[in-house]
């Protein structure tokens, strides 16, 4: 799949990278889908003997080609939601100096990025790459319900059920876009959805 | 002179009002006749007599429904209302500095006693007595901050500075223009800013970054923002938007010199002393076009200010819809004389308007 090149948008949206191998002793490499691809440009036999590589196919399948890459550890999970508590536990290890990979969607990078924070972890000394999927994980103002992989525009909350506007404000936080009430000042006038970036 | 205090309403039936006082010492924000992003800073070192610039903490006729209207909110949400585990101090810190500015200014009206760090807190307009041990948080009711803020007009952006920013870090935010506190948490001031038109490109916000980054104790410093708001509803937030917003619809030629309100921040900025962090209140007075219209000045600038906004301004504070009808009725206000420099009324030197 090419890369998508995201438009230039406001300072809260966060931006990424290409990854690269940095110099460490300890290497955590998180991704989901077609952020293995990212993982497997870096790869390198002495990268690998020293990473840990927590994947999370999303229906795609490249789990056995990162395998091949026989790195020091390799966990594949069925979902993010499955997934985060050992991450949570594998961050609460690591020592200083661990170099943080994350490459797939935005929505693994930015929930794997906040876990990072919360362990101490700077945002900006986790690099990033950007791979697959251009959805977004969205997070309701009204009812504060995130809804996963939202990929219109706009689209309805699957907690409340309102029709939502996606903003790109981005909280790193809660890992979320902003999204907000399209038709409140005229209530059921609904655009017609299209995807984002068209 | 003794202050009277409004029983009003902020919702529902909106019964909120100014008196003619309240209209006279209203921050109009503009000091000519056209509007543009500034970095429009001063020292909040007092101010004429009776402003709203006089005291550190202004307290007006809306103080108790204020405050009433800001238990609701928080009964309704209590995100609005959230401080990271590092602010504590910083709430502290912001507890005394409004008490003490409060007890000094209004002695009338609030009492501060402390006996080391044994304090008695006495507020009267809101029939509060309270005992407690400063920096105790088990011997207050609610955290500081929030104790503090639950008994102060406007809203509190309580600021950490690191990395040669400032992060949103904790705040009470139940009067605000339409941005979440729950959603910019943790947010950089430029992050928390990016929604902004035009002021980024203008180099505003690095120009007032440096200038917040500089803010020394006991020298805080003031400016004034604005937007409109339909009805004088104090919690415009976007966690309602989907409630108030059918609101801005509902102007009519008839009504909206009633129901069009002008809504005016004054922003101050203090430098806490143990924490370093940086305090951002920012209260909000609302006045009706009606009122508005009483002081010539006002009317006559008003309307040249709105009529010549950039379209994305009008957009971004959310009234381009509105603008046609607002021009209509501000244009009856207007009889093309000029206006004195500064955003003072000065009623007794303008002239009254040109009737034709």
């Amino acid at each position: 799949m090419p890369k998508f090149e995201f438009p230039t948008s406001i300072l809260s949206r966060p931006v990424y990278g290409v990854l690269e191998a940095r110099a460490g002793h300890q290497h955590l490499m998180i991704a989901d889908a077609e952020g293995a691809e990212a993982i497997l440009d870096i790869a390198t036999p002495d990268l690998m003997a020293k990473t840990h590589i927590i994947y999370i196919p999303k229906g795609t399948d490249f789990a056995d080609e990162l395998r091949a890459l026989n790195p020091a550890q390799f966990y594949q999970g069925p979902s993010y939601a499955a997934s985060v508590s050992r991450i949570q536990r594998v961050l609460q290890d690591a020592a200083m100096g661990l170099q943080l990979y994350l490459a797939g969607t935005e929505g693994l990078m930015g929930q794997v990025q906040s876990e990072a924070m919360k362990a101490g972890i700077p945002h900006t000394a986790i690099q990033t790459e950007h791979r697959g999927s251009t959805a977004r994980r969205m997070q309701c103002v009204h009812c504060k319900g995130i809804t996963e992989d939202v990929a219109t525009d706009p689209f309805q909350c699957s907690h409340c059920n309102l029709n939502l506007f996606v903003r790109d404000h981005y909280s790193r936080r809660i890992a979320a876009y902003q999204a907000v009430c399209i038709d409140a000042e005229d209530p059921g006038y609904v655009p017609a959805q299209k995807g984002l970036y068209e | 002179m003794t202050l009277q205090f409004n029983d009003e309403t902020f919702r529902d039936d909106y019964s909120f009002h100014n008196s003619e006082r309240a209209i006279k010492r209203f921050p109009f924000p503009f000091d000519k006749d056209s509007y543009m992003y500034a970095v429009n800073m001063e020292q909040h070192r007092g101010g004429p007599s009776d402003s709203i610039y006089e005291k550190r903490f202004d307290v007006d006729e809306h103080y108790v429904s204020e405050m009433r209207d800001r238990a609701m909110v928080l009964a309704d949400d209590p995100l609005r209302c959230q401080s990271l585990p590092h602010m504590t101090l910083a709430g502290w810190d912001l507890l005394e500095l409004i008490m003490v500015s409060k007890s000094e200014d209004y002695p009338d009206l609030f009492e501060l006693h402390r006996d080391g760090d044994k304090w008695h807190w006495v507020n009267k307009p809101l029939g509060i007595d309270d005992h407690f041990t400063f920096m105790d948080g088990t011997t207050l009711p609610y955290g500081p901050m929030e104790y503090i803020t639950r008994q102060t007009q406007g809203d509190f952006c309580v600021l950490d500075q690191r990395d040669d920013n400032l992060w949103m870090d904790a705040g009470t935010i139940t009067t605000q223009a339409d941005w979440s506190l729950d959603f910019d948490i943790g947010m950089n001031f430029f992050e928390w800013h990016a929604p902004v038109p035009l002021a980024h490109e203008k180099g505003i916000f690095v120009r007032a970054l440096k200038f917040l980054l500089n803010i020394q104790q006991g020298a805080p410093a003031r400016r004034l923002n604005w937007t409109m708001t339909v009805n004088p509803l104090l919690d415009t937030s976007p966690e309602n938007y989907h409630k108030w917003g059918i609101q801005k619809t509902s102007l009519t030629p008839e009504n909206i010199g009633a129901k069009q309100h002008l809504r005016v921040e004054l922003q101050t900025f203090f430098r806490l002393p143990r924490s370093n962090a940086l305090v951002f209140p920012i209260r909000c007075y609302l006045c009706a076009f009606q009122d508005l219209m009483t002081v010539p000045k006002w009317g006559r600038r008003l309307h040249r200010v709105i009529r010549d906004l950039p379209e994305e301004l009008a957009t971004y504070k959310g009234f381009i819809d509105n603008r046609p009808m607002m021009l209509d009725y501000l244009s009856k206000f207007d009889d093309g004389l000029p206006t004195s420099n500064g955003i003072w009324p000065e009623i007794d030197s303008e002239p009254p308007l040109k009737s034709d």
